[in-house]
């Protein structure tokens, strides 16, 4: 039974790398077309991402588009998480409801009602438009994360800074912001991540003025395959595995997924 | 009774939802009634609309090419929900049995794969499933088969990569439930004497009908969101509703049907996922 399971677990794990080590296997082959099995090795595309403006600014695009991103959408959630930790108010549960909803629709519909929003509104493939769509589509994980960070908190610590004469204002800056400190954090990268990557939302406000990786990433696998795009798909996977693993190792991961209590080996 | 410095507190923390009030105000809502407003609305053949009342383009969907993908678009997220869960309920079980550093590697893991862009999962498999570069070529290498040959476009290579795309998920939506059973359940059923297999099945899979349900239900609507795994993978039978919003919306530049077809999308949606939870609380309750 255990050896079924090991074997279970690991033909999982084959499944799941099994696209990432074909990826990073294209972006090492020294040529142009893919053959099998792979020919020499090289850093040759690497360099080639680093000298083409073309892909350094849609990373750049992007960069800034998932920073913006991840921080309005915790600006939106924060707030609302507050509230309905500190009040139970039923319009904070309302609030709490539509932060999550965006992310749980189908995204084409989101990105169709945005196409129509901005089309109306006459302000055509600008920056803002992609970044307040992407930060209302993600906004569910950073109030998902920071619900969480108010729930842990011990509610007697704030009951003690009040009876000491603190304000609200006094409290959620001296006690309640650095303990949902780490639960913002994760939340932002979660957003910031998922924004980095999203493909058809970007695509509908500013697929045709502001190309950002993935919009660009698809044009160029349909007009014309360059390995370059493994590059880029290998030095995202690294970024994401650095930002979840500088989580991981200063945050309590399983905690953060909604494990319970942490719990020691 | 409430101390004297709360009902200020309180004021304040009411000025604090205005802002997330209006942001999800304009900038969801409002998105969302212009789209239902404009799938009402009378197409101008220059690419543009009139508000109207119309229910011209909501007739259009029932033409057999909409109807057809419609149910093609159902039946695949059912189908890819179903493996999701097959794979993703004993894995996210077993993960959650592993000691807590093992289980923090496989999270960063899956994260990062979930994190992957639907574009780079559909360029990944297209490799992988190419005639030049594929599986395929392991298979002649070992000896297996004569000559390589492609895999996609086809149906299959469509549901692996949904499949792929969305099985992270599922184990992220399973992972706090199944961390959170008592390992005294599943440890009392196998000091009674049952099997490790019967143990799950009867006892962790009941326990956990209901996340089960949700994850399900969530595995379903990602599913049928997808929009680059069907175009890339799929011959255009196997196109889903998604693709064919962005094509009328976008190339077409047919606003109103696109919208009609996004908020027929969106009902079929709300109505499947609330048909699912009436029949999981009709058998909860009998």
């Amino acid at each position: 039974m255990r050896l079924l399971r090991t074997a279970f677990m690991t033909l999982v794990a084959v499944f799941l790398a099994l696209p990432l080590i074909v990826i990073a296997g294209i972006s090492l082959n020294e040529k142009r077309f893919l053959s099998f099995p792979p020919e020499g090795l090289s850093l040759r595309w690497y360099g080639e991402l680093f000298a083409d403006a073309g892909w350094l600014a849609a990373v750049e695009r992007s960069l800034i588009v998932a920073t913006l991103a991840g921080l309005l959408a915790l600006t939106i959630a924060v707030p609302i998480a507050y509230l309905l930790w500190r009040h139970g108010l039923a319009y904070a549960k309302a609030l709490y409801g539509l932060g999550i909803a965006p992310f749980m629709l189908p995204p084409v519909i989101l990105a169709l009602g945005y196409l129509i929003f901005w089309t109306s509104a006459g302000n055509h493939g600008q920056l803002e438009n992609v970044v307040i769509a992407h930060a209302i589509f993600l906004t569910a994980l950073p109030l998902i994360t920071t619900s969480l960070g108010f729930e842990a908190i011990n509610r007697e610590v704030v009951e003690a800074a009040r009876t000491m004469g603190a304000g609200e204002i006094t409290v959620v800056r001296t006690v309640i912001l650095p303990l949902i400190r780490p639960y913002m954090l994760s939340g932002f990268a979660f957003a910031y991540v998922l924004s980095l990557n999203e493909y058809i939302i970007a695509f509908m406000t500013v697929g045709f003025t502001y190309e950002t990786l993935p919009v660009k990433i698809f044009n160029a696998l349909r007009y014309g395959y360059s390995p370059v795009m493994a590059v880029v798909a290998v030095l995202f996977m690294a970024m994401s595995v650095t930002i979840f693993g500088l989580i991981a190792r200063f945050g309590d991961l399983p905690r953060l997924l909604g494990a319970w209590a942490a719990k020691e080996d | 009774m409430r101390p004297a410095g709360d009902t200020a507190g309180t004021r304040a923390g009411h000025l604090a939802g205005i802002y997330p009030a209006l942001m999800i105000g304009i900038f969801f809502l409002i998105p969302f009634a212009l789209m239902l407003a404009v799938s009402v609305a009378h197409r101008v053949p220059d690419g543009f609309y009139e508000f109207a009342f119309e229910a011209d383009n909501y007739r259009r969907i029932f033409e057999p090419v909409y109807l057809r993908t419609t149910l093609f678009s159902v039946g695949i997220a059912a189908l890819v929900a179903a493996i999701c869960i097959a794979i993703g309920f004993p894995f996210t079980y077993h993960l959650t049995r592993l000691p807590r550093r093992a289980q923090v590697l496989w999270l960063i893991f899956i994260l990062a794969v979930l994190s992957l862009s639907e574009v780079l999962i559909a360029f990944c498999w297209q490799v992988l499933l190419s005639r030049t570069a594929g599986i395929g070529n392991v298979a002649v290498w070992l000896g297996l088969v004569e000559r390589a040959s492609s895999f996609y476009p086809s149906f299959g290579a469509v549901v692996l990569a949904l499949v792929y795309l969305v099985l992270p998920y599922s184990v992220l939506v399973l992972y706090p439930p199944l961390s959170r059973l008592e390992p005294e359940i599943p440890e009392a059923a196998r000091m009674l004497g049952a099997s490790p297999l019967r143990t799950f099945f009867g006892t962790v899979v009941p326990v956990m009908r209901p996340a089960i349900t949700a994850a399900a239900i969530m595995i379903f609507v990602f599913t049928i969101g997808a929009y680059l795994i069907p175009q890339v993978l799929g011959k255009p039978e196997h196109w889903t509703l998604s693709v064919l919003i962005t094509d009328q919306a976008v190339f077409n530049a047919n606003m109103p049907f696109a919208a009609a077809l996004a908020s027929f999308l969106m009902a079929i949606t709300v109505v499947l996922v609330m048909a699912v939870l009436w029949l999981e609380r009709r058998q909860e309750a009998a």
